[in-house]
């Protein structure tokens, strides 16, 4: 494929960017709203324009299954799925981290189950998080299409051999149609070099994975794993800048807008940053210093990006898309509260859960949050959070 | 030998916690596990083998006449090989400590 810039249904490029790595073997199960990435991997290797094993499979389980067989022998192997398919598949989501194999999964984030609805926010991925992968979240379909390679850069390099989560919001971004920058074979090989996995399952040097192992060493194995996620965060950076020289597209673990001489900041992850982008447009028209954080990488949390990024706020207001059923509020403002609990100068987090299944959240939403965030942490009303638009 | 699993910092694992080193399982002594006992009784043993065959783990020993019985470093005391033995020469006993 050469250099290009094609107007592309979000999922598709996923697809062809899966392609242009060269991956070796592909496992799903369709599930919506993901079913367009590997029905058109399918397609690919049907027509002979992509050289791998296409594996179908009779659950999500299974799937993550024949990703670790292959991703064990070697193969650079490639999965896809959404809600109710990840947690099929999350027993053997944790295992596939805790024997570091380096698969890479596009999750098309989907609220889960019940009531069933197919439509998109993060409760999926939330409930997964503990799972000692890396997670990235992408804002729209050239973000998609550039972290497919950064996904599998970061997974098989040596130093990590981890897999890695590749959040895309199901329908926002899986389902539309965008202009993204394609490159071309040449430079994907040289950013994604043919990959040689050391310490394989390989009959001339046997080695078992997955073994028993008793009280006296899981504690040992847990921490490898810790260790493992938190120092793949150079890798990711490095990852990052190495695609820069190469494309000129620069991302950050953490990344802001107009919130160099903002008072106070709208958090958000996903597809929703842009929207919050043009709210904060807005507001600054009317005077409010205001900017939007937003979190790109989840897992390894990026908590010296975050510190400086928040440095001088006085407030944060969180847009959240899953719940902590009893908790004290979503996952990404217990994170921050997490954080920022120890800072001397710690801004007030404002917990907003909002964008269930796809429930607009509008520019005017966005405004009436950061508003109305902005009036409950002048008025001390910071515990908990407030579910943004509901009835009742 | 593998080194005693007392001795292992976390460090000296290898790469997802993968065991390359052959027979690493002998560190793991198991019957502690146990409360019940196999007992054979070897006047009536016939070492047909089934006892050997059925252990769900290795933990029965063949000695060098023969005989079997049971491994106590790693039997746990599941009674498999009493229930298959087919002349019922193995009784399970519960085990003094």
């Amino acid at each position: 494929m050469a250099k290009e810039r094609k107007g592309i249904e979000v999922s598709l490029a996923v697809a062809e960017a899966v392609g242009q790595a060269d991956c070796d073997l592909i496992s799903a199960y369709p599930i919506t709203p993901q079913t367009h990435i590997v029905e058109h991997l399918s397609e690919m290797v049907a027509n002979a324009h992509l050289d791998a094993e296409f594996v179908p499979v009779e659950s999500e389980h299974s799937a993550m299954s024949v990703c670790c067989g292959a991703a064990a022998v070697g193969a650079r192997t490639f999965t896809s799925t959404s809600s109710q398919g990840l947690a099929l598949m999350a027993e053997i989501f944790f295992i596939t981290s805790a024997m570091r194999l380096p698969v890479v999964m596009a999750l098309a984030n989907r609220s889960l189950s019940a009531p069933l609805s197919i439509w998109n926010d993060h409760t999926d991925t939330m409930m997964v998080r503990d799972g000692g992968w890396i997670h990235v979240f992408v804002e729209n379909g050239q973000e998609a299409y550039d972290h497919v390679f950064w996904a599998f850069r970061v997974a098989e390099d040596p130093a990590v051999r981890l897999p890695v989560a590749l959040n895309i919001d199901g329908f926002i971004m899986t389902h539309m149609i965008e202009p993204v920058d394609f490159e071309d074979d040449e430079l994907i090989k040289r950013y994604v070099p043919e990959y040689r996995m050391e310490k394989r399952l390989d009959p001339d040097n046997p080695v078992s994975m997955g073994c028993f192992a008793m009280p006296e060493i899981y504690s040992e194995t847990q921490m490898v794993r810790e260790n493992a996620l938190v120092e793949s965060y150079a890798t990711c950076i490095k990852a990052w800048d190495e695609w820069a020289a190469l494309t000129g597209r620069q991302y950050h673990p953490v990344e802001t807008y107009r919130a160099d001489d903002a008072e106070y900041c709208i958090v958000t992850m996903g597809s929703l940053g842009e929207t919050a982008m043009a709210a904060v447009d807005e507001l600054r028209e009317q005077g409010e210093l205001v900017g939007v954080i937003k979190i790109r990488l989840w897992r390894p949390f990026p908590f010296d990006d975050l510190f400086k990024a928040v440095a001088g706020k006085d407030t944060l207001i969180v847009l959240d898309r899953a719940i902590s059923f009893g908790g004290p509020g979503g996952p990404v403002a217990l994170e921050l509260r997490s954080a920022l609990c120890n800072s001397p100068k710690a801004p007030v987090v404002v917990d907003y859960v909002a964008g269930l299944a796809s429930r607009d959240v509008t520019v005017e939403d966005f405004k009436s949050i950061i508003l109305g965030g902005k009036a409950k942490a002048a008025g001390g009303e910071i515990a908990g959070f407030t579910f943004y638009g509901l009835r009742g | 030998m593998a080194r005693p699993i007392e001795e292992i910092k976390w460090q000296d694992l290898e790469m997802g916690a993968a065991v390359s080193e052959r027979g690493s399982a002998r560190e793991y002594k198991t019957g502690s596990w146990r409360s019940l006992q196999p007992v054979v009784d070897q006047d009536q043993c016939i070492r047909c083998g089934v006892c050997w065959l059925f252990c769900p783990d290795a933990a029965i020993k063949r000695s060098e006449d023969g005989s079997f019985e049971a491994d106590l470093e790693y039997c746990k005391g599941c009674g498999i090989c009493a229930r298959e033995c087919p002349v019922g020469c193995i009784s399970v006993v519960i085990e003094e400590v």
